[in-house]
Formats: structure tokens, C-alpha cells, sequence
């Protein structure tokens, strides 16, 4: 439509031509920026791990260097030496393995019944239940903090995992996903004789397999990474997570950068390891239900 | 083979007790004791003078509301956690766009880069803390270490009281910019291509495309990123705590910075709660004016 506009105005027969040269510097270009920046944003990671490994003599002579000029495997030994590493590490998996685990299967059973069962009051219960993730988290910390004072469970598992075995947008996820899989099924189970649990586990469940994966995984994460409620439940070293732990760790005076840097690495590692592994899980876990 | 010989009386007693409700009740029942009641506590305790370790907790009323807006340290929370917010939405929505639309095809190199972008997301903020807070420290930090291989002396970022917060926000999009990116590809993969073919065909250019068909498309992922981006700076916490630990000078002390030293630090709880209260509200508030605006976006 435009072309009759134009074509008044002779272009020279250079341009296209140059025109295209321009184009194509620009596009490469771009790339070029786009590739520099995705380096750029893995470079604080890249950076961690040459520090955990170089001496402090080394990291101080020259900082503007990404890698080693000399290897030491010292800051892992520190690390694992100043901290009792195992320990926090072994709370970390228990705190976040434990309660996702817990949390999944509370969840399935509660998105089934609210998907796939009729009860009176259905509705009513669901609509609490997404009433409960307007709610921030720091609103209800305190009392939360105060019942597990006087229930005995501040800085024990049970007191880190209980309270968050179950999640309103877990519910909300498995629900929805459960919605979609045809009634038929469930039909054709009762004819067969199977109840209400049969149905549950031995259909639903298998059949749900990539949508508890998702919520396992970023239930994990988020778990894994949590940081607020760790500190305020536990409160000796032994009992630290690995986030709440390392921060301590880096506020002390006189730190060991090398020891800092392996610390951080070594709790970031079995995420990363995850990730590459389960990426699809992650991706689809955190495009539908929007936790971080 | 047994319904047969059951009476009449059991098959009643079966419809009162309905087993559906031993599903829901685990999760009702932690939902009720460390979610539902809690918000009510808290309500109570934030009417109260409740300080852990005294007797007696007095009510009194709206006091501790009214004692927080004459707070100069809260005031200056609210506005560092408002800037905080409305910087790095807006950093990590429109960088996320641009992130997606820019990866929108599926290649190697797409995936390559896509991984990137998104790695930060995953690691916790602790480790993202501790890791930032040594990459700009002036000493070993690799960034003033290479500002000085360039000649320039680079300042103490995190100790500097103009750029502390600046800083903050910069790590907090770095950190977020992938989530938003996932969402968007995500809903960009959800844009009919017979849709984008016939604008094409009707002469559109790129810019025409993505203004009258992509956006227009993706915008309940766009409202659902921005919502979530917002909700999650307003409780802006973890990275303030690990970086700065409020400092200095109280420029990076977010709300949450403040709640958890009221509370947890100096134990007075009513005070705390009702800092929460404000910051619940407010929340509730800003996600309500957000859905309320792209409501009537649609009604034009």
C-alpha cells in the first residue's frame, strides 16, 4: 500500500543494498549484546567458584582476575571445618525434602477431594483456602513464632516442618490440574469397584505425574532457599539451615572469602545440579503458579 | 456382593459421614492453626502493647497505627520499599519482555541463553547476597577490580549512602528477570500464529505487531508478572538483610527490614503486627488498583 508513496521518490540503487549491510551489522550486533549479557549474568557465579578455590594472598594481589592464578582447595576445607557443614546440610535436605514431601501428598489429597469428590461446604472451603494467599507470609510469622513457643517445637524438625507441610496455591495448582483429567475415569473405577482412595491413588495420582513433579521441584526450591522462617524457628547453629548459616558466616569479622565463596557454592550446588537436570519442571512449575 | 444385606440405617449413617472430608482435613487443619488463626492473632496482638517478657499486654487500640505513621524509621521504609518496588517491577517486567521476545524462537542458542538468564532465579537470595555483597566489595571485589584495571577508582557501593539502594534494586532485577521471562515466553508461545501471519500479511511492521496483536495477547501474563513482581519487592527482605542489613544509614531498611527488628530483634510483637497489618493492606491495595486497571483497559 505504501509502495505508491514511494515509488515517486527514485531510490538510489545503492541503498538496498546498503541498507541490508546495515541491517544485518545491527542484527549481529544485538546478539552480541544479547550473548554478553547472559555471560554477564552468570559471571557472579563463574566468580564465586574461582574464589572459593584461590588463596587469600591471591584474591588480594589481584582482585580484577576471574580464575585462580594459584589453586587451593584451602576455603573448602575451611568451610567445612569453621561450620558444622554436614549438619546444616543434613538440616537443609531434612527441612526442605521432608516438608515438600509432606506437603506434596497433603496437597494431591486435598486438590483430589476438591476437584473430584462432592461434600457439602466445597466451594466454601476452596475460596478459604485462596483467601489464605492474599495473606502475606510476615503477617502471620509472629503468632506462628508464639504457638510454636508454647507447643515446645521452636528449633526442632517438627517446628520448621509442620506449619509449611501444606500450601493454598499447591492445592490450587493440583486442583485445577486435576479438573482436567475426564470424569470417566472415575466412573468407570466405581463400576470396577475401587473407592474413593483406590481411584485416587491408583489413577489420579500416576496420571498427574508432570504436575507434581513441577510443584515438587519449585517446592523444593523455594524451601531449599528460604530464609526468613529458618531464622526465626531455629535459633542454635546446630539446628541452621544452609541460607540462614552462610549469612551468619559472612557477617562475622575477618572472614575467609575462600571459605565464604565455597560455602555459598556448596549450598547452591544441588539446585543447580536439579536444575540442569529437571530445567522443564522448574520452567513449567514456576509458569503456572508463579512462586519464586 | 454385600450392599444387599446392609439395613436401611447404615446406608444413612454412610450419607451423614461423607469420607471426602478426611482429604481436605489435614491441610484445612494446618491452614487453620498456622495460617487462618494467625492472621487473626495478629490482628488482636497488633491492638495491643505486647512486649515478650512482660506480664500484662495492654490495649491499646489504634495506638500502635498511629505511633507507626509519626515513625520517621517507618516512614523512611515505606518510601525505600516503594521505590525498591516500583523500580525493579518495572526492570523486571520490561527486561523479561524484552528477554522473551528477543528468545521467542526455540534454537540451541535460545535455550543457551534462556538457561542463563533464568539461572539467578533459582539460587537462593542468601547465596546471591553473600556472592554480591563480596563481588563489589572495594578491596577483593571483582567489580571495583576491574574498574581499577580501567583507571578508575570505584566507590564502596554498599557503604555509600547514594548508591546502596540503587545497588540493591540492580541485583534485585538481576535476580528476578528471568521469572518474568519464563512467564512471558511462556504466553508468547500462546499467541496464534494464523493471528500474527495476517497482521503480516495486512502490512504491519514489528513494532505494529507486537503493539496491536503480542501484547494485547499476553496481557493476563503480563498483569499476573507484574502482580507477582510487585507483591514479592513489597516484602523485599531476604537480599536487604544479607547485602546491607539495612544500612547505611537506614537508606536500603525495608519494611520487612523494620518489622524483623521490632519484632524479633527488640521483641516488641504488637508493634510488629501491626506493621504487617500496614504492609497486608497495603498489598492487598496495590494488587487490587493493578487488577482494577487492566479491567478497565478492557472495558475501552
Amino acid at each position: 500500500m505504501t509502495s505508491e508513496t514511494l515509488a515517486r521518490v527514485e531510490a538510489p540503487a545503492w541503498l538496498p543494498g546498503t541498507l541490508k549491510i546495515f541491517k544485518n551489522i545491527i542484527r549481529y550486533a544485538s546478539w552480541g549484546v544479547l550473548i554478553l549479557a547472559a555471560a554477564a549474568t552468570v559471571l557472579p557465579f563463574v566468580w564465586m567458584i574461582g574464589v572459593s578455590l584461590r588463596t587469600p594472598a591471591d584474591l588480594y594481589a589481584d582482585p580484577a582476575r576471574l580464575w585462580p592464578g594459584e589453586w587451593s582447595v584451602a576455603g573448602f576445607h575451611a568451610v567445612l571445618t569453621q561450620l558444622p557443614f554436614a549438619r546444616l546440610a543434613f538440616n537443609t535436605f531434612v527441612f526442605a525434602g521432608g516438608t515438600t514431601i509432606l506437603l506434596v501428598f497433603l496437597d494431591s489429597l486435598a486438590g483430589y477431594a476438591l476437584a473430584r469428590l462432592k461434600f457439602r461446604g466445597r466451594q466454601a472451603i476452596f475460596i478459604v483456602i485462596l483467601a489464605t494467599l492474599m495473606v502475606p507470609f510476615q503477617v502471620t510469622i509472629i503468632p506462628v513464632f508464639l504457638t510454636l513457643f508454647d507447643l515446645g517445637w521452636l528449633n526442632t524438625f517438627q517446628g520448621l516442618i509442620i506449619p509449611r507441610a501444606t500450601s493454598a496455591l499447591g492445592i490450587f495448582m493440583l486442583r485445577q490440574f486435576f479438573r482436567t483429567l475426564p470424569a470417566e475415569l472415575d466412573d468407570a473405577a466405581h463400576i470396577d469397584g475401587a473407592n474413593s482412595f483406590q481411584i485416587y491413588w491408583r489413577i489420579v495420582l500416576p496420571l498427574a505425574k508432570p504436575a507434581l513433579a513441577s510443584l515438587f521441584v519449585i517446592q523444593f526450591m523455594a524451601l531449599w532457599n528460604d530464609f526468613l522462617w529458618p531464622l526465626v524457628v531455629s535459633s542454635t547453629l546446630d539446628m541452621r539451615t544452609l541460607p540462614s548459616a552462610l549469612t551468619l558466616f559472612s557477617s562475622q569479622s575477618g572472614v575467609d572469602h575462600a571459605a565464604l565463596m565455597a560455602g555459598a557454592a556448596i549450598s547452591l550446588a544441588p539446585l543447580a545440579v536439579a536444575f540442569l537436570v529437571a530445567q522443564r519442571f522448574f520452567v513449567q512449575g514456576i509458569a503456572t503458579t508463579g512462586l519464586k | 456382593m454385600t450392599t444387599a444385606t446392609i439395613p436401611p440405617a447404615t446406608t444413612r449413617r454412610r450419607q451423614r459421614f461423607n469420607s471426602a472430608y478426611l482429604y481436605v482435613a489435614p491441610s484445612l487443619l494446618l491452614i487453620g492453626v498456622f495460617i487462618a488463626e494467625p492472621i487473626l492473632r495478629s490482628g488482636w496482638m497488633s491492638l495491643h502493647d505486647w512486649t515478650v517478657g512482660e506480664d500484662t499486654h495492654a490495649w491499646v487500640g489504634l495506638g500502635n497505627y498511629t505511633e507507626l505513621f509519626g515513625d520517621e524509621r517507618f516512614r523512611n521504609a515505606l518510601g525505600v520499599t516503594g521505590l525498591y518496588t516500583v523500580v525493579v517491577t518495572a526492570g523486571q517486567v520490561l527486561g523479561g519482555l524484552a528477554l522473551a521476545l528477543w528468545l521467542r524462537r526455540t534454537t540451541w542458542l535460545t535455550a543457551l541463553l534462556r538457561s542463563a538468564f533464568f539461572f539467578p532465579t533459582v539460587a537462593s537470595f542468601a547465596v546471591v547476597g553473600v556472592v554480591w555483597k563480596f563481588l563489589l566489595d572495594p578491596q577483593v571485589g571483582l567489580i571495583n577490580g576491574w574498574l581499577g584495571e580501567v583507571g578508575v577508582t570505584g566507590p564502596s557501593w554498599l557503604a555509600d549512602t547514594g548508591l546502596a539502594l540503587p545497588t540493591v534494586m540492580a541485583v534485585g532485577i538481576w535476580k528476578g528477570v528471568g521469572f518474568s521471562m519464563i512467564v512471558l515466553l511462556a504466553a508468547l508461545q500462546g499467541v496464534p500464529v494464523p493471528l500474527m501471519e495476517a497482521a503480516t500479511l495486512d502490512g504491519a511492521n514489528r513494532w505494529q505487531r507486537l503493539r496491536a496483536v503480542t501484547l494485547p495477547e499476553i496481557r493476563p501474563a503480563l498483569l499476573f508478572t507484574t502482580v507477582i513482581s510487585t507483591v514479592t519487592s513489597l516484602q523485599l527482605f531476604d537480599l536487604v538483610y544479607v547485602m546491607t542489613g539495612g544500612g547505611p544509614l537506614f537508606h536500603t531498611e525495608s519494611i520487612v527490614t523494620y518489622l524483623y527488628q521490632r519484632g524479633f530483634v527488640e521483641f516488641r510483637l504488637g508493634y510488629a503486627s501491626a506493621i504487617a497489618w500496614v504492609l497486608f493492606l497495603l498489598i492487598l491495595a496495590v494488587s487490587l488498583i493493578q487488577l482494577r486497571i487492566a479491567r478497565s483497559d478492557d472495558d475501552q
